[in-house]
């Protein structure tokens, strides 16, 4: 499975991606570069964190505009799986391709620290290896990452099963204190509609080694390996 | 020689003669300026007045502490690279080689705390890729004065921040370092940065300009106004009022464009297209391209109008000494300039041509074709005269040494409450505050984060690690420099051993008041010696280091502060260990011997409001073998945790390996039936002491290990089930709190404290 990681002057977590890919015999990863207008044959496109344009104006704001982009939006309206992590996921929502906005933390601080997530749906091709309700710990690292959106998509999001990942206490309860940046529904990652799409702020790519300390990312990289009707 | 002497050099239009008057401003003795004036054989313009001034001063030159610092200890055979370049490098093995270095960046913050530790990290970080090294982790060591003042509050939240913002911004993990809060620092807080990156042997880079005809490159950001005569403001006591009238000299900075750099500049290296690359750091355009030039014993001719500038009208002054970030002075070889630029231009960023490297010794500047300064480049860069002063230790501190302790000695009966109170000390207590706002795992290498007693990562296609730790406690260096710079070295590899590396080098930031005043000179002096000697007895190389001196604001002079950067390497890094409890009935042991001292301590702080009495001892020998006995037990694989005793003493060090795992805390029961003051054996701070845990089953192993160390070591308690209660009984004393609630004050003191004092 060939995957593309997306590298844009200011990315900083795109080597940490590749890294976590080249775990998978499955996969084979490789770098493109922002200026590319074209993605050649690839199975899979990763959005990976930093900050991308130094995040100027906004996260994520400037990174929509980069040459690469309009193609990353026709390989995903076509179906092709594509994974936005941290800041990765804020340029798939500045881009359009994923509902909602995500701001500056409520604690007005950036965080860095393992949170706890509970898988809230196993039906996207990013969530088949986990059971529903599995929580997972991975790291966070982020300074806007307050999910937000209005009231009738939180309800389509709801409704339509497409929130992936909720913050949660350890024992897998929502609690005020375990949503670390004020996410509205607690919310740590979406898909889009046609579920393709994943748009998440825990770093799954920092949790795919027991010398990291975590391997509960892994079953997101699997998951990518299954086909569509498993989903 | 004959060219340069030919140069006739005219004043400027518009710039201001020079007068004894001026060249004191630039802060330059008359025994100084009369150098010059030999050096050149004439008086020097207005902008050879400023190039000298900058590059003779403290922070450039070394001038007060240069012939100190030829006491350290700079060799062995791991030694790569010691002092003088951009950074210290050792060799690691595996072909790998690592370039570390320490920077202070203490005047900016003070006067503007975000952007002064933010561009500090920046300058750290681009002195460490220059090397041709990537980075890889980033650590911090923190002084301010007390929290309880609003300003106080705002330079620590400022710096916090600033340091974040800044490494995260580029991706670089944050593994560690130290905060210490004291009155001392109040109006002059400690910002010392430290970086680590890693290289292939054979590709380490110098700061070298050589090959007449090669090209000098201006690289990366524009030149702006801003941190003019930095260098030369680091080099001077802070006026009361230097909050506002400073502000221009420090810079501002831009990760995002460091970020850029970072790839441009280790891909420009790999690329065999450069020669020599030099951070435009302190002093600017004209400390690189005099050290390059310097170096390498060639000579440099550039034009100040070909340097990419951010605003017109501005003077070859200020091109010269401005300190704008995230440039570099490139040295290309001679037609590979268009392949330098395309690289520069992937990359979004510029890259000029302003001249060229020459044979003839000169550091010649030119404008518009004219010559603006003409200077021999090896006396502007050796040529500063170095000093040596009086010293005189002041009376004050001898007669604090003496305090007398017999009423604490005598203290008796329950201390669960000055123990509670010690927990909540933001010296003692946790420190996530500030490390939670740091990328601690991004490049998926970070083993161990901040929070332990030394920062772990990993580094691919090897097995082994690398640890890095920094420390210093300024009351002990205040009451005994020579004493309390030992203590910093040994603590430091201390802490190094006890996540499982051997520690192998050193480099420092030297953070010290006036040395034209005897006591301080004194204490620069000490410390430097103590320095001297462990780093010598533990074989651990001092590669290089900052100076920072003239911390003083308003006659308020700053502890002495040598901030010792250590790293270790460590064989099997998936053995590397933490510092908490593991395991419920585990025991406790205690490597290392107690004794009566409580001088400059936490607790003497907290409950008598003074630092005094003799800092803590220290002995090399015994510190040695508990080195050497703690990483026996590494090997031997049977330890659970292992922690040093420092700030809090032993009650603080078995409080925090029984709160600091990922879980709730783990109730302790220690009982010590030694004939010792209970203050002093729960509080007080001796050193050459590490804390561990292991199974019952293996505990005769340990002791085994120990004597064959000559490490006195003893069975003092056992870890109990988690939220239980927190007791050490001593034959007079005793401690006896619930864990939980201990973990809340340990956790929430300097939370509590930012947020209760947020506008």
């Amino acid at each position: 499975m060939k995957v593309a990681v997306i590298t844009f002057p200011g990315s900083n977590c795109d080597y940490d991606c590749y890294k976590a890919l080249q775990l998978f015999p499955e996969f084979e990863p490789s770098f493109i570069w922002h200026r590319e207008q074209d993605l050649g044959k690839v199975d899979a496109v990763f959005l990976p964190g930093g900050f991308a344009h130094g995040d100027y104006l906004r996260a994520g704001a400037i990174a929509q505009f980069s040459p690469v982009m309009p193609a990353v939006g026709t390989f995903a309206r076509e179906g092709g799986i594509v994974a936005g992590i941290c800041n990765g996921f804020q340029v798939l929502c500045e881009s359009g391709l994923l509902p909602g906005a995500l701001l500056r933390n409520d604690t007005l601080r950036f965080r860095s620290h393992d949170v706890y997530i509970r898988v809230e749906t196993v039906g996207t091709p990013f969530t088949t290896e986990y059971e529903k309700g599995q929580v997972l710990r991975m790291p966070i690292a982020h300074g806007e990452g307050g999910y937000y959106a209005d009231a009738k998509t939180l309800a389509e999001l709801e409704d339509e099963d497409r929130i992936a990942f909720r913050y949660v206490t350890p024992e897998g309860n929502l609690s005020r204190e375990a949503n670390p940046n004020g996410s509205a529904h607690a919310i740590a990652g979406i898909v889009n509609h046609g579920r393709n799409v994943l748009g998440m702020m825990p770093h799954p790519e920092r949790a795919v080694e027991i010398l990291l300390g975590s391997t509960d990312g892994r079953g997101i990289f699997e998951s990518m390996t299954t086909t569509p009707e498993e989903w | 020689m004959s060219e340069h002497q030919t140069v006739v050099l005219h004043s400027r239009p518009g710039e201001p003669d020079v007068t004894p008057r001026l060249v004191a401003e630039h802060g330059l003795s008359e025994d100084e300026y009369d150098r010059i004036l030999g050096i050149l054989g004439r008086a020097p313009t207005f902008t050879e007045l400023g190039i000298f001034s900058a590059m003779w001063s403290e922070h450039c030159g070394y001038k007060n502490s240069k012939r100190l610092l030829k006491l350290l200890p700079t060799e062995a055979p791991w030694v790569i690279q010691g002092p003088g370049e951009n950074a210290g490098v050792i060799d690691i093995g595996d072909g790998l080689a690592l370039a570390f270095k320490v920077e202070s960046h203490n005047h900016p913050s003070a006067v503007e705390p975000y952007q002064g530790a933010a561009t500090g990290v920046g300058g750290i970080l681009r002195d460490i890729f220059t090397m041709g090294a990537r980075p890889v982790a980033i650590l911090d060591s923190l002084r301010f004065g007390d929290l309880d003042s609003p300003r106080v509050r705002y330079l620590f939240s400022g710096v916090v921040r600033g340091i974040g913002d800044y490494g995260n911004c580029v991706g670089i993990p944050n593994i560690g370092g130290e905060v210490f809060f004291d009155r001392t620092y109040e109006g002059n807080p400690l910002v010392n940065a430290m970086c680590l990156g890693i290289m292939k042997k054979d590709e380490i880079i110098r700061g070298e300009a050589s090959g007449t005809g090669n090209t000098l490159m201006a690289v990366g950001a524009r030149t702006g106004r801003d941190g003019i005569h930095g260098a030369t403001f680091a080099s001077e006591e802070l006026a009361e009022d230097s909050d506002e009238s400073s502000r221009p000299r420090v810079q501002v900075g831009d990760p995002f464009t460091e970020k850029l750099l970072l790839e441009a500049s280790l891909e420009l290296i790999k690329s065999g297209h450069i020669v020599g690359i030099q951070d435009m750091g302190a002093a600017g355009l004209t400390s690189s391209a005099a050290e390059m030039a310097g170096r390498s014993g060639s000579g440099v001719k550039f034009d100040v109008s070909r340097v990419p500038v951010r605003e017109s009208g501005m003077t070859p002054y200020e091109i010269l000494l401005s300190e704008s970030q995230e440039r570099m002075l490139v040295v290309a070889k001679s037609g590979h300039e268009p392949e330098v630029r395309q690289i520069l231009e992937k990359w979004e960023l510029g890259a000029e041509p302003i001249g060229c490297v020459t044979d003839d010794g000169q550091f010649r500047v030119l404008e518009n074709g004219t010559v603006v300064a003409d200077i021999p480049a090896l006396p502007l860069t050796e040529g500063c005269p170095t000093y040596e002063y009086d010293v005189e230790e002041d009376h004050k501190i001898i007669a604090l040494r003496s305090f007398d302790m017999t009423h604490i000695l005598k203290r008796k009966g329950d201390f669960s409450t000055q123990f509670m109170d010690l927990l909540g000390s933001p010296n003692v207590a946790s420190k996530a505050w500030i490390y939670e706002q740091y990328d601690t795992t991004v490049r998926t290498n970070t083993i161990m984060g901040p929070g332990g007693d030394a920062g772990v990562i990993r580094f691919r296609g090897s097995r082994r690690g690398l640890a890095a730790t920094m420390d210093c406690n300024g009351r002990y260096c205040y009451l005994d420099p020579r004493q309390g710079a030992k203590a910093a070295v040994a603590e430091a590899a201390r802490n190094l051993v006890c996540v499982g590396a051997v520690p192998t080098a050193v480099t420092n930031c030297l953070n010290f008041g006036n040395p034209l005043k005897p006591s301080n000179y004194f204490q620069l002096r000490e410390a430097v010696l103590g320095m001297a000697e462990a780093c010598a007895y533990f074989e651990t190389p001092v590669t290089g280091g900052n100076v920072s001196l003239y911390n003083e604001t308003g006659g308020q002079v700053v502890y002495p502060t040598p901030v010792i950067g250590m790293v270790g390497i460590l064989e099997d890094v998936s053995r590397a260990l933490g510092h908490s409890f593991t395991q419920e009935g585990d025991l406790i042991l205690l490597l290392g011997e107690n004794r009566e001292e409580i001088g400059g301590s936490e607790y003497l702080y907290r409950n008598e409001g003074v630092v005094a009495g003799s800092p803590p001892l220290v002995d090399l020998s015994a510190e040695r073998q508990l080195q050497r006995a703690t990483l026996s037990l590494h090997e031997e694989g049977v330890l659970h945790s292992a922690h040093d005793c420092a700030e809090g003493g032993l009650a603080c060090a078995l409080a925090e390996s029984a709160l600091s795992g990922p879980k709730g805390p783990w109730g302790v029961e220690v009982e010590l039936n030694e004939p010792l003051a209970p203050a002093a054996l729960l509080f007080g701070e001796t050193q050459g002491r590490m804390l561990v845990s292991c199974d019952r089953s293996d505990a005769d192993r340990v002791l085994g290990v120990a004597e064959k160390h000559q490490v006195p070591t003893s069975v003092i308690g056992s870890v109990q089930a988690r939220s239980g209660t927190f007791s050490i009984v001593l034959p007079l004393g005793f401690i006896r709190v619930r864990s939980g609630e201990m973990a809340r004050r340990y956790r929430e003191a300097i939370p509590a404290i930012m947020e209760a004092g947020q506008p």
